[in-house]
């Protein structure tokens, strides 16, 4: 029997605020534990939240990045569960009026598009951190992360593949990257994913049922995790055995997906209105507002660099994939920089070398201004491109001017015809047999000279001047 | 007890994180089913179209800015805890 | 010195007169609270060497004359309910669970009082988180009637209005969530206001039933009680609840005319299940009023017998989320246990009195999955019909009148057992919290011995008018006295 795979994400997103979604404590990453607190975020007897304006704009921009209508009226809930990370032992969320609802994004994989439906967008806090202390049997928590503003993302069970659902997470963090509310760092927690995923018989209509992935810490964690959750349950069906309605972690040191706990019925959160927050009634204008902040998306930049700039869509789709990658390239065409040649180079060079040291664009030295200055030094013949991979090597390593590392370096080109054509004419004079070979119709003697001559310039002399004079000057012989 | 089984008076205990003995399950069970009784009363009125008040003033839209401010000292946010180590609260382990 | 008698007024120009210290005035109320508290209980603790400490301060300024010379608060020795926190000062609830907890913040009431001058000089028993109608269900030792201390002084601020009735202090502050400051107003014999929903700020009450509660002073005198309120009301943005609504001058409220007034009195507040000599007591009193040029007129308010049900169903809901937070974590007291479900399990049922257990429990069921309709919502909706009885009678009348309590106080231990009686004694006062109109008991006279409260209900945000009513009912019959209280150990 053939099997269809159907996937939802939940994606976590922490919102770029100064503050905490309902008090005034700092959201920045990487304090030392309960530095960022307050009575309010600690749920301290007696204390009422306030909501911060910045985070509905900004889960209002999400939203509608997301194509997803934003809601008219709008309020706070209570979800009620304890645990030591969850202060009040209620998180502040919303129920039954998310912010947005009934969105989409369109996702490519192998050439193929696809429209994956986005359920709903809802704005809610982040819990603290809790760390288990290895072999002491007690547990820490640390409450700084707790009140961050969080919007939740969750898409219609319209995924298919975990191919499907890597370029759905790299789509959606494009997405909120690009209207630039939330960092979206997974190593820092500020984008979170958990999946659900079910098989069943291709053609039937009702969903399998399906188990919920945690733990997933990367979007490769998330494709892993998804493959290996495919084949557990398709081997499960196969051998008669049945899907139980689990919550399961990925080990990426074990390579599988492992069983956390079996969940009896749905849980009981109790929802219910949060008193102390009164409605959010988002007029039309407010919307109008935050719309305007809007800047182009990924897609329409994408379209664009087609359009404009006549690159090939691939091209076009790895540079807008980030927008780290997509301003550095749009700063690169503002300096001067031809798009072809500084498309060439982000995509070759740049992206080669980041995935070489493991690094992102933002911690390289190297500028737009540079990168734009280093090609058009090629252009005009001041360096070769053979020189512009030592000039990139120190611009990518240590920053700098390109115009001035040429020169210190004394890696100008040498154009001038009169002393080129002295080189040429000491290389001929000292390679009789080629010279001879080249006469006697191997033209392809005339490479080794060109050689000889770049050795004896140390790679200084135009290769086009070189080539010309060699054969003036051979044509005098 | 007719309106809430022992089985439903566990549960909420449960969802509450309220240890109950077997009498007080019992005891509370008569008096949270008497409660249960007179607030089955309100089915007597027709609130078909009636839409359900949780806030008696009409406030809508308190924002703040987003402006930070001074966080507690830890001196202070550790202050009341009943355990803490290295800054952090120490709670019993979160893994079975 | 003995009990408080004087106005807050008459305190005040004493102090600027240079007859009393703000030191005296201390020393009287931890005297006075040494010499009778033992037999009242109305304190928790009480805060000798802070209070002393402030006092020294503020007679300082007496006497450099930067104090502010129409502060009426100043110097004066205040009593607050233990569920409003009070920076370094323990606020416990009257819970064994709270019982060492000592907030880093004030609450906003607190931070008014403070910039007014007043000195907190200890901390109010009460019903454990504000739920209860006696005080019986405080974690620590019931409060008793300062008229007859086999009686209870009603709930849940019963330390509040007892520490006035027996001149412990000369003003207190109390919540009300159900007619927990009305309620111990009128069977102590005292002043007590529940303002309008919103109009004093909640940051720093530990919510019972948020969208029910309410900070309000309980004082002798409607005069001292206006010039409490005008320091507790206005807007809090820390406060998302609070309304952004202009604050009148209280005390010009206070003209003892009642000229064209029109009074409502609903039927189903003076019916059966309402004592006959309650019922007695408020008759005469709207005589009163009468006489004094109002027009009292009885109306009907359809929907009253709706509101006990739908109060218990939406308090319970909502204190079953307030008080999650209660679980020995961050604060409070941990009982331990080897993992984390039971240091819940243990330092929550350990922690928690029986009323307040009952309530989590009751809510939470409420709330719960497949209920939440039947209960919260319909508790919610039958909410909206209530809201819409009183905003009807409020076109044609001014104010409502009525009793604040169906009986006066009765004896410690008759209900204690009983939840749906005990509930029953909520049934006048709840309906007031459930539309978030303002309401004031004043006392009107006695029955058996024991004070009988009037209950005079305004609109959203006329407090004024329902002082204006009440003063002038004041000022027609008198102030009513303070009782005897014998001093001594607790019987």
């Amino acid at each position: 029997m053939s099997y269809e795979t159907v996937i939802g994400l939940e994606v976590h997103v922490e919102l770029k605020t100064n503050t905490k979604i309902f008090c005034s404590c700092s959201t920045e990453f990487g304090a030392p534990p309960n530095t960022q607190t307050c009575p309010i975020c600690l749920g301290h007897p007696g204390v009422l939240p306030v909501l911060n304006r910045q985070a509905v704009d900004f889960a209002m921009k999400a939203s509608m990045a997301l194509n997803c209508e934003v809601a008219d009226v709008t309020k706070f809930d209570r979800k009620n569960y304890f645990y030591p990370d969850n202060p009040k032992a209620y998180q502040i969320s919303q129920f039954d009026q998310p912010i947005g609802e009934n969105g989409w994004i369109d996702i490519e994989v192998n050439g193929e598009k696809k429209r994956i439906g986005i359920t709903r967008l809802h704005l809610e806090e982040d819990a603290g951190k809790l760390t288990h202390v290895e072999g002491q049997g007690h547990s820490l928590v640390d409450y700084n992360r707790v009140g961050t503003p969080l919007v939740e993302i969750v898409s219609e069970p319209d995924i298919r593949t975990p191919e499907e659902a890597y370029a759905y997470l790299e789509k959606l963090k494009a997405i909120m990257q690009y209207t630039e509310v939330s960092d979206c760092k997974m190593e820092e927690g500020s984008l979170r994913c958990d999946a659900n995923i079910s098989i069943r018989p291709t053609g039937q209509k009702e969903f399998g049922t399906k188990t919920e992935l945690k733990n997933l810490n990367s979007f490769n964690h998330v494709h892993k995790g998804l493959e290996y959750e495919e084949k557990r349950q398709e081997e499960e069906l196969t051998n008669g055995g049945e899907i139980l309605q689990e919550t399961r972690r990925w080990d990426d040191a074990k390579k599988q997906t492992i069983l956390m706990r079996v969940k009896e019925g749905s849980d009981d959160y109790r929802y219910f209105p949060d008193p102390d927050l009164v409605h959010l009634y988002i007029e039309q204008d407010w919307k109008d507002r935050v719309y305007g902040t809007i800047p182009e998306l990924p897609d329409a930049r994408k379209e664009r660099y087609i359009q404009e700039y006549d690159l090939p869509a691939y091209d076009a789709a790895v540079l807008t994939q980030q927008k780290a990658m997509s301003d550095f390239f749009e700063q690169g065409l503002q300096e001067g920089a031809p798009a072809k040649q500084l498309s060439n180079w982000l995509m070759g060079e740049v992206n080669g070398y980041l995935n070489q040291e493991g690094l992102e664009l933002e911690e390289l030295p190297l500028t737009p201004k540079a990168l734009a200055e280093m090609i058009a030094l090629i252009e005009k013949g001041t360096i070769s491109s053979k020189i512009a991979k030592k000039v990139f090597k120190e611009l990518v390593e240590n920053g700098g001017d390109p115009q001035t590392i040429v020169e210190e370096k004394g890696l100008v080109q040498i154009s001038d015809e009169g002393a080129v054509r002295e080189m040429v004419n000491e290389a001929l004079d000292q390679n009789d047999q080629s010279v001879e070979d080249y006469k006697n119709g191997k033209e392809k003697a005339i490479g080794f000279l060109v050689g000889q001559v770049m050795k004896a310039s140390k790679g200084k002399a135009n290769p086009q001047l070189v080539n010309q004079l060699l054969k003036e000057e051979l044509d005098k012989r | 007890m007719e309106r809430i089984s022992k089985e439903q008076i566990r549960h909420v205990a449960d969802l509450a994180r309220l240890e109950l003995k077997e009498e007080e399950i019992a005891h509370f069970g008569e008096q949270l089913d008497d409660v249960i009784k007179a607030a089955q009363q309100l089915n007597e009125l027709d609130t078909t179209n009636v839409e359900p008040t949780s806030h008696v003033l009409d406030v809508r839209n308190v924002l703040r800015d987003d402006v930070v401010k001074p966080s507690l000292d830890r001196d202070d946010v550790l202050k009341n805890s009943p355990d803490d180590d290295e800054g952090q609260i120490k709670v019993p382990s979160v893994l079975e | 010195m003995g009990a408080f008698t004087h106005s807050l007024k008459e305190l005040h120009t004493m102090l600027h007169n240079n007859e009393i210290t703000v030191e005296a005035l201390v020393r009287q109320a931890l005297d006075r609270i040494k010499e009778v508290d033992g037999t009242v209980g109305a304190f928790l603790r009480t805060d000798e060497e802070k209070a002393l400490a402030r006092a020294a301060e503020l007679d300082q300024q007496l006497q450099d004359g930067t104090a502010d010379a129409d502060e009426v608060l100043f110097g004066l020795p205040v009593g607050i309910k233990d569920n409003i926190v009070t920076k370094g000062l323990r606020t416990t609830c009257a819970s064994k669970l709270l019982e060492n907890f000592e907030p880093v913040h004030d609450a906003t009431v607190v931070e008014s009082l403070r910039d007014a001058g007043a000195v907190t000089v200890g901390k109010l028993n009460m019903d454990e988180f504000a739920m209860g109608s006696s005080n019986e269900n405080s974690g620590f030792y019931p409060v008793r009637n300062p008229w007859n201390t086999d009686h209870v002084p009603g709930g849940s601020s019963g330390g509040s209005a007892a520490a006035v009735a027996a001149g412990e202090v000369p003003f207190t502050l109390g919540s009300d969530t159900g007619g927990s400051i009305r309620e111990p107003a009128a069977y102590c014999g005292v002043v007590g206001l529940k303002p309008t929903y919103g109009r004093v700020s909640r940051f720093g009450l530990v919510a019972f039933a948020s969208s029910l509660d309410q900070i309000g002073p309980l004082t002798r005198s409607v005069e001292d009680n206006a010039y409490v309120m005008q320091r507790l009301a206005g807007h809090d943005e820390r406060d998302s609840t609070s309304a952004n609504v202009e604050v009148p001058d209280y005390l010009a409220a206070l003209t003892g005319d009642l000229k064209d007034m029109k009074i409502g009195v609903p039927k189903e507040y003076l019916g059966e299940g309402v004592s006959q000599g309650v019922r007695d007591r408020v008759r005469e009193a709207l005589d009163t009023l009468k006489d004094l040029g109002a027009k009292v007129e009885e109306v009907s308010l359809p929907h009253s017998k709706y509101a006990l049900a739908s109060y218990y169903v939406i308090a319970s809901s909502e204190a079953s989320a307030n008080l999650a937070r209660f679980d020995g974590i961050r604060y409070g007291v941990r009982r331990d246990a080897d993992n984390l479900l039971d240091t819940y399990l243990k330092s929550r049922s350990e922690g928690f009195g029986d009323e307040v257990k009952r309530r989590i429990m009751l809510g939470t069921f409420a709330l719960s999955s497949g209920y939440y309709d039947a209960y919260y919502k319909k508790a919610q909706q039958v909410r909206t019909l209530i809201k819409q009885d009183f905003e009807d009678l409020f076109l044609q009348y001014d104010v409502i009148i009525g009793p604040t309590a169906p009986t006066t106080a009765f004896k410690i231990g008759e209900n204690i057992d009983d939840p749906l009686t005990m509930y029953a004694n909520d049934i006048l006062t709840i309906p007031m919290n459930l539309a978030g109109v303002p309401a004031i008991s004043v006392p009107c006279g006695f029955d058996e011995g024991m004070p009988v409260g009037l209950q005079i209900i305004g609109r959203h945000f006329e407090e004024a008018t329902v002082y204006r009513a009440a003063y002038a009912y004041e000022q027609a019959v008198g102030i009513a006295a303070l009782p005897e209280v014998k001093g001594g150990a607790q019987s």
